[in-house]
């Protein structure tokens, strides 16, 4: 129902609540107003032209580390 | 700290492998239920990610999915769709829409239809571009059709704020805002709904956070919110059968990279601010308590029901449309008379067939070929019997 | 200055517009003779004459602008046919109030595009409409081409076991064109793909008989194109999502804007159906010409029931119909 990507802050314009944000290499301006204190590197969920979240990148990366151990993990245990 | 590569969630590889892993697991509630295990993805969204991905034709065996009243389009209620419509008729003003509300058929014509008899019609992509119009058309008023769930509405709320920061007095918003977690409080309390479990949307998460969702927990339903790349769309069922193995149930967050406990609070202050929850009208659900986000007292200014009225149109109900009994996952398209038929995504009847997250349109696009009567054979000779091709050549 | 709607009614202004605008770009003696048709020297064989009109908005994209496009769409459906373009005929729609800057602008880059493309403007025409009946310019080009081979491409010709080839990268030009529109600013800006290809075509036919079948996929983009080979034909395709060629800029945006590349319109891409053995080396072929650099085997061609498929990367596929009603960006 809504559709939204994470896109990389590159630049943060802090007095109009815009950032510059890099997605796949498509660059654009997206308002930051709903991210208060969002920071240049920072990943950001992008609606309506507007973030709506930060990510949290430590979760994306060992979400998909618990993933790849859990396949790795010969026993056949649940995710927890 | 290497920064993150977020297209890893889309590694056909790893995929395959999870999927390998957790095809067990499913196979074991299949055979427990004696049937498919039947699971909603709440999120239109959800729905296309399926599809797109064939994801869904993977877990077909194992999965029944069901798209529940996740597609804003699909939810607005007949009555809402004519009023939209209305203003598009309105002498001096401009409607602002997201693409998504084009072809939506009201009960007379679509905006699409009365673009082409004349009137103002701007698709925008953001909120803001909506004021932007009516900052450069101070002669005329500029309607926004403010559709969409908690993930949208905030960035509809900073356009009002805006507005009203700049004064500006020719921008106004039609609020069809929903909220997600009543429509779902009455699926499940709706004593002959036949689901196992929700896959709950992440980015209207994203705003309520996990927190958002605690009425599932109380009734004690197996819900998982999840992301909506190929990867998260398996981890969330599988983790999601998990959950419907035990005996008491809490709502998994399988979206931590997007979603918090609490969601966004900034967020959720700006709606409080600008908004205030009210009963409303979801398409096959009727009237919901405290489901709809009408615009606060403070911007009344700019909400178009109260400073911009149009007359109440006649609302038809199409006969024999189905989408009220689809979006509460209670019929497949496949049921409705009209689906493929009458109604296509080229003439839709209803907006389950409009929207490209519609649970008609995503049948007919993905599902119709597969239910299709493959008696004939194949046209081996097709171009040869039409003389296209030489024999041999 | 402007247009005036004098400019249009065959007076002295309309000559003035001729000699000060049109004439010093095109250039061509055979305009100069001024004739009311234009006579050329006739090829022997059969001819291809193709017609479309052009009514893009906005006018300037990034990447060319409605003359580049009125050029390119033509000579590009001459040159799919198997034909070699040697002529246009050129009509000019000008609404009263367009700026006479931006009219020499798009005229020039019409001649230049045309000059690259090896095809003479050998006639043309221009009327006014009043201000507020059209949209700054229309634009209608009618090419002729000598055709070589008659019935060397055609769906008769394809095969169960051909491969299908594409060009480049998918989208380019809808995407350009998308984003002008919604007011979408991509930073550096996405360009269109539109370029007449028909030099390109003229090498690729020469150096592979194989070349079964050739179409620009423009409206309704790659999957409405091969949608209509499979009805045409009979056949089914099926083309793999993981071998689609898209810049990923081009991609992120379409993300972005909730859009599917395989519904887009190209602009400078042309999609061939080829005999399996020689697959490999038109591709190889293709990505040494500018913008094509991406050209990918996507698909193959089987027996079935006129059914176009997409296989996506994590083993599912689905069917494709044609593009139904306009691309539109997307918030859900």
């Amino acid at each position: 129902m809504c559709l939204a990507v994470p896109a990389k802050v590159l630049e943060v314009d802090p007095t109009r609540l815009r950032a510059r944000v890099d997605y796949l290499g498509s660059q654009t301006v997206v308002g930051i107003a709903l991210v208060g204190g969002v920071q240049t590197g920072q990943f950001v969920l992008v609606h309506v032209g507007e973030a709506v979240q930060v990510m949290d990148e430590e979760q994306a990366r060992d979400g998909l580390a618990l993933w790849r151990e859990w396949l790795d993990d010969s026993e056949p245990a649940g995710l927890p | 700290m290497t920064t993150v590569n977020l297209l890893a969630y889309r590694d056909p590889e790893l995929f395959a492998r999870l999927l390998r892993r957790i095809i067990p697991a499913l196979e074991e509630q299949v055979q427990k239920l004696g049937r498919r295990v039947r699971i909603m993805e709440v999120c239109g969204t959800h729905t296309v990610s399926f599809s797109r991905t064939g994801v869904r034709q993977v877990l077909a065996d194992f999965v029944e999915l069901i798209s529940g009243p996740g597609c804003p389009v699909c939810v607005t209620d007949q009555s809402d769709i004519d009023h939209m419509i209305a203003y598009a008729k309105r002498p001096g003003t401009v409607v602002a829409t997201f693409g998504d509300m084009m072809q939506v058929p009201g009960s007379a014509a679509s905006l699409r239809r009365q673009r082409a008899e004349g009137a103002d019609v701007r698709v925008v992509y953001s909120p803001s571009q909506a004021v932007d119009l009516a900052l450069e058309n101070p002669q005329k008023q500029v309607v926004l059709l403010g559709v969409g769930f908690e993930t949208t509405a905030p960035g509809v709320a900073l356009s009002l704020k805006r507005a009203a920061r700049d004064g500006v007095r020719n921008y106004f918003v039609y609020s069809v805002h929903k909220l997600t977690p009543p429509a779902l409080k009455a699926l499940v309390e709706d004593p002959d709904h036949r689901l196992d479990g929700f896959l709950l949307p992440g980015h209207v998460s994203a705003i309520i956070g996990r927190r958002g969702w605690t009425l599932l927990e109380l009734l004690n339903q197996p819900a998982v919110i999840g992301g909506f790349e190929p990867l998260d769309l398996v981890v969330s069922v599988y983790r999601l059968v998990q959950e419907m193995k035990r005996p008491v149930r809490l709502v998994v967050n399988n979206y931590g990279r997007v979603v918090r406990e609490d969601g966004n609070p900034a967020a959720q202050r700006l709606l409080e601010e600008t908004f205030e929850a009210a009963p409303a009208r979801w398409r096959g659900f009727g009237m919901l308590p405290q489901s709809g986000l009408e615009i606060s007292e403070t911007y009344r200014a700019f909400d178009a029901r109260v400073a911009l009225p149009v007359d109440r149109p006649v609302t038809k109900a199409v006969r024999g449309c189905r989408c009220g009994e689809v979006v509460k996952g209670k019929e497949t398209p496949l049921q409705c008379r009209l689906f493929g038929t009458a109604c296509t995504p080229e003439r839709p009847l209803g907006p389950c067939m409009v929207s490209d997250e519609g649970t008609c349109s995503i049948y007919y696009q993905y599902e119709r070929s597969h239910h299709r009567d493959r008696r004939e054979e194949p046209h081996e000779d097709y171009a040869l019997a039409r003389g296209w091709r030489q024999p041999d050549a | 200055m402007r247009i005036m709607l004098s400019h249009g009614d065959g007076g002295s202004l309309t000559h003035e517009l001729v000699a000060q605008v049109f004439r010093p770009v095109f250039g061509d003696e055979l305009l100069e003779e001024q004739g009311d048709a234009a006579v050329v020297p006739s090829p022997s064989g059969h001819l291809a004459i193709s017609t479309d009109s052009f009514v893009v908005q906005p006018l300037e994209f990034p990447g060319g602008d409605i003359g580049t496009l009125a050029v390119a769409g033509t000579v590009n459906d001459l040159a799919v046919s198997g034909a070699v373009p040697e002529y246009l005929s050129v009509a000019f729609v000008l609404e009263e109030g367009l700026e006479m800057a931006l009219l020499r602008r798009i005229a020039a880059s019409l001649a230049r595009t045309a000059a690259a493309a090896g095809v003479r403007v050998v006639a043309g025409d221009t009327k006014v409409v009043e201000r507020g009946k059209g949209d700054g310019i229309y634009v209608t080009t009618t090419g002729v081409g000598r055709v070589p081979e008659p019935g060397r491409l055609g769906f008769h010709r394809i095969q169960p076991g051909d491969h299908v080839v594409v060009s480049g990268g998918l989208a380019e030009h809808a995407v350009a064109v998308l984003c002008e529109r919604a007011g979408i600013r991509f930073d550096p800006p996405l360009r269109s793909d539109c370029r007449p290809l028909n030099r390109m075509i003229q090498d690729l036919l020469a150096q592979f008989r194989g070349v079964r079948f050739l179409r620009d996929p423009t409206r309704g983009g790659v999957a409405t194109t091969l949608k209509e080979v499979t009805l045409g034909t009979g056949l089914d395709i099926q083309i793999e999502e993981g071998r689609l060629p898209v810049r990923p800029e081009v991609g992120g945006a379409l993300e972005l804007l909730g859009m599917e590349p395989w519904y887009l319109a190209n602009e400078g891409k042309v999609l061939i159906v080829v005999a399996p053995e020689e697959a490999g080396d038109v591709t190889a072929f293709l990505r040494e010409y500018p913008g094509q650099e991406l050209a990918a085997e996507i698909g193959r061609v089987s027996a079935g029931h006129g059914d176009l498929w997409l296989k996506t990367p994590y083993g599912g596929r689905r069917s494709l119909g044609m593009l139904s009603g306009a691309p539109l960006p997307r918030i859900c």
